[in-house]
């Protein structure tokens, strides 16, 4: 049987759709209800329940922590300051992503790196001669997500000190209903949100104190279909979706270095050393070949493409994650990996790989429909993402 | 006698690759006859029914290797064959054990309760050894080009395995070549620590091979069971409904449907010679049939040095051949059996039992049991493949009871003293006490049982030396040099006699590769 998270005792009582999906090798719900636009919304307006307990944790320690993970990632360590999370991807010898996901410093020489991929190995690959140690807390520490605009009002009705304070990117130690919990203002939808970090043998006091606190704001139990929706509104890549990591890929053409998944604001090319430094110095110089953009598809083209057979628009009701050619004019200029419609934008968006000048933003493009049985061609316009970036999220 | 030429080709020997020639020739058009020595075809590739009820798979008995482009060519589903799956690999220890399922998430659990570094490293082992199958296999599919030679066909050969090496990109062609190079234990140390683990996946680099995990060469074997593919996935492991006697049948169900006659009960003495051009073969009793072309399907050393006469090959062929290694290292034991095996370390009858039962509990114990071989003993504790077959396809046994088929190494084939009736059960005792060890209830389950030794191997299945290979799958005797210099495209000194058998490129195990790539090399030559 494949194991449930610390949390499952709760999910697995409320799922009433029954669809778990399997995660990093845990069940997880798709979504609770029998239809997800419930949850998909409390993310946007009210706050979200999300059990992230599959991701994979790691406290790296000692006096070479700095060191070690400078060395790993593509930010800049040193500069992190404790309390302070930094989202980074991490690369291999090409430059190519391996990998992304949160490092938190959560003391002078103590961190929190959350991975989707088990890492260990490539730790200790990129390890000798230093004095730093890993322990994987996967399955020890189990994690929720709160997030939506009343996230922050339901930590604080469970009086949490040094709640109200904490700003975005920035994590503390604290207790919530006497439960020691260490919580960062992060999440993976780009609203106002934290997630929280708990010993996995506290994890259903945690679940109960939280639903309690958070029934007067309309907190709902959320599964991976809303989660996916309101990632790609924030424009947030998904591993194995949106790129596939180095790692895994059979084809050089298939990997992606960080410039060229909207990630360049991550990679410090003044640090002395990193694990693909050279090679994307190399590239950056040159100029990447492809861009991670978003699409935004134009209503009246899909209306028009529909209408050719007769049919209104149809949105898609959950994300997708297919890979669709794009076009501009008579050739293939890339492919988006995942899209969905944004109830909340009222748009229908997507995240694509494109090439060279296709990738500037306002540039025209179009997009395979599929409409009918027919692959047919919508008109989409290249956008810098966020699609969607309230205030309320750094605010 | 067959003055007329009934024949367009003869084959010598049913066994999967020798009926594969003749399918294929048949296919082209070619009146065919294969000549099979035993009652049944199949050769190594049988299912009998050694005791009534229970069907065993006598010698070989899993399916990875057989190429998918014979099934398609041969049209082998519609010849009955069905490959069932078998993907997992269930290592007992004393109070502990190794369980390598189908599903991802599970094996990777299971491995790091053992440690949590291998759980990492194995799935990058796993995408490196698919990305060198990849590598290995179009070589696979070749006729290998001779590299001393300036003939068209072998340059063009080599400028293939050049573009092909080329196109691999450096990181891959050195792993390849540590690969060709290494000792499975050796390499598997650089990738992980848990004993248990490396012990189980360096079985596979020994099978066959008169050779320990920590001998050279053997990464290389190990890649060669990586190698097999089935739907596409390489590594996949499967079981044919009715034994491997069934993948043998369905090739001669396609033969015989594409016009081969095949005749049981029939040895060859000799293939007749005349002014360096075979003719036809004589049986044993007398008869002769002629055909212009005449194809072996057994060993190297029984093909060369039992058919032909030696004044009709070149020294140093003669030499090569001589020098060919194929000493056996292997037996295998069938036990009916009336229940399951109860496993002290994972009682009941859960999906471990359902693939392949590996006894190999550390690296140590691989090398103690090749010590033992080396000296000329059969392995005190020996290596052990067990699978049960009954529980794959429940046709093998009467409803309730089981066949279990265990693979056991080592065995040599030049035992102190020799093979004999009372050799053979102390080799059957020794394994099912070996056994026993980690399933106290087998000694009373057991029915019946059937040993078999690398002696029987030869007298009874014809594989010189007890090699299941037909030929050591070392270095020195493989692709160019398999089964001697000059003569790795399936040609032979003497005109209109080929070889198709498993001591040809790509070798051992049910491949069929030999065959196809044997016949499609006689067609080249035309003559009819």
């Amino acid at each position: 049987m494949l194991p449930g998270t610390p949390f499952h005792k709760r999910t697995s009582a409320l799922c009433r759709a029954r669809n778990w999906r399997r995660w990093a090798g845990y069940v997880a719900a798709g979504s609770y209800d029998l239809y997800h636009d419930r949850e998909y919304w409390a993310i946007r307006s009210a706050a979200a329940l999300i059990d992230v307990s599959p991701l994979c944790k790691y406290l790296i320690r000692g006096p070479d922590a700095v060191r070690f993970l400078d060395r790993l990632v593509t930010r800049n360590v040193r500069k992190c300051a404790i309390g302070q999370v930094m989202y980074t991807p991490w690369c291999d010898g090409d430059g190519k992503v391996i990998d992304d996901g949160t490092l938190a410093r959560l003391g002078e020489d103590v961190f929190r790196l959350t991975s989707a991929d088990p890492s260990l190995l490539w730790f200790h690959d990129n390890s000798v001669g230093m004095d730093v140690s890993f322990e994987d807390v996967s399955e020890s520490t189990a994690a929720l997500a709160l997030q939506g605009p009343n996230a922050r009002k339901i930590l604080l009705a469970l009086s949490a000190p040094g709640i109200d304070g904490l700003a975005f990117f920035r994590a503390t130690e604290t207790e919530l209903a006497g439960i020691p919990v260490s919580v960062s203002r992060t999440g993976y939808t780009g609203d106002l949100g934290y997630e929280i970090w708990v010993d996995s043998d506290r994890a259903i006091p945690l679940w109960d104190a939280l639903m309690d606190a958070g029934r007067p704001y309309g907190i709902v139990p959320t599964g991976l279909l809303a989660l996916d929706m309101a990632r790609i509104e924030a424009g947030l890549i998904l591993i194995t979706v949106d790129y596939v990591p180095a790692h895994h890929a059979l084809l050089e053409s298939q990997k992606s270095s960080p410039l060229e998944l909207g990630l360049e604001w991550t990679v410090d090319l003044g640090k002395e050393y990193f694990v693909g430094r050279d090679a994307l110095a190399r590239q950056a110089s040159a100029g990447p070949e492809w861009q991670l953009r978003g699409l935004e598809i134009d209503w009246v083209s899909l209306e028009r493409t529909y209408g050719s057979v007769g049919l209104p628009p149809l949105v898609p009701s959950s994300a997708w994650r297919t890979s669709v050619p794009v076009y501009g004019g008579r050739d293939q200029v890339g492919y988006a990996t995942s899209g969905c419609w944004s109830p909340l934008l009222k748009k229908y968006i997507a995240l694509a790989h494109l090439r060279g000048p296709a990738g500037v933003p306002d540039k025209t493009l179009e997009m395979e429909v599929t409409v009918e049985h027919q692959r047919l061609r919508a008109t989409a316009t290249v956008v810098e993402t966020p699609f969607f970036d309230p205030p309320r999220k750094r605010g | 006698m067959g003055r007329g030429n009934a024949y367009d080709a003869i084959v010598i020997g049913g066994g999967h690759n020798g009926l594969t020639t003749a399918a294929y020739l048949a296919r082209a058009g070619r009146n065919v006859l294969v000549l099979e020595r035993r009652y049944l075809v199949g050769g190594s590739t049988v299912s009998e029914e050694v005791f009534p009820g229970f069907k065993f798979s006598v010698l070989s008995y899993v399916v990875s290797l057989l190429r998918p482009e014979i099934i398609r060519e041969l049209q082998l589903s519609r010849h009955g064959l069905e490959i069932l799956p078998l993907e997992s690999t269930f290592t007992p220890l004393h109070g502990d054990y190794l369980f390598r399922g189908s599903d991802h998430d599970e094996t990777r659990r299971e491995i790091y309760r053992h440690s949590p570094r291998d759980a990492d490293a194995y799935d990058r082992f796993g995408q490196l050894m698919y990305r060198m199958a990849l590598a290995v296999k179009p070589i696979l599919a070749m006729v290998p080009p001779d590299p001393t030679s300036m003939r068209p066909k072998d340059l063009r050969g080599l400028l293939r395995l050049g573009r092909h090496f080329r196109d691999l990109g450096e990181a891959d062609f050195f792993m390849l070549y540590k690969l060709l190079t290494m000792s499975s234990a050796d390499f598997l140390d650089e990738w992980f620590e848990t004993d248990v683990l490396k012990a189980t996946m360096s079985a596979s680099g020994i099978i066959g091979t008169f050779l320990g995990p920590r001998s050279p060469g053997t990464a290389y074997v190990q890649l060669h069971h990586y190698m097999g593919e089935i739907d596409g996935a390489f590594r996949a492991w499967g079981f044919a409904r009715g034994g491997t006697g069934a993948v043998a049948e369905s090739i001669a169900s396609a033969a015989r449907d594409l016009g081969v006659t095949i005749r049981e009960n029939a040895t060859v003495g000799h293939v007749m010679v005349r002014g360096g051009r075979a003719v036809g073969v004589a049986l044993e009793d007398g008869e002769e049939i002629g055909a212009r072309t005449v194809v072996s399907g057994l060993d190297p050393r029984r093909t060369f040095l039992g058919l032909v006469d030696e004044a009709d090959l070149p020294e140093n062929f003669l030499g090569a051949i001589r020098r060919y290694r194929s000493t056996g290292s292997s037996g295998k034991v069938n036990l009916a059996l009336s229940e399951l095996p109860n496993f002290t370390c994972l009682p009941g009858h859960g999906d471990h039992l359902r693939g392949a039962i590996s006894i190999s509990p550390s690296q140590d114990y691989l090398e103690r049991a090749y010590d033992d071989a080396k000296y000329g003993e059969f392995s005190r504790r020996p290596y052990m493949d067990v699978i049960i077959p009954s529980l794959i396809d429940p046709g093998m046994a009467p409803p309730g009871k089981h066949v279990m088929s265990c693979f056991v190494q080592y065995a040599p084939f030049n035992l102190n003293g020799g093979w004999n009736d009372e050799r053979r059960e102390a080799f059957g005792d020794t394994v099912v006490a070996t056994l026993s060890e980690y399933a106290p209830n087998l000694p009373d389950a057991i029915i019946h049982r059937q040993v078999v030794t690398p002696q029987d191997m030869q007298d009874v299945f014809g594989l010189t030396g007890g090699n299941i290979f037909h030929g050591e799958l070392s270095l020195q005797q493989l692709f160019f040099l398999r089964p001697a210099p000059r003569w790795a495209d399936y040609r032979t000194p003497i005109r209109g006699f080929y070889q198709c058998g498993s001591g040809t490129h790509p070798g051992g195990g049910i491949c069929a590769g030999p065959g196809r790539l044997a016949a499609l090399e006689i067609l080249k030559d035309g003559h009819r």
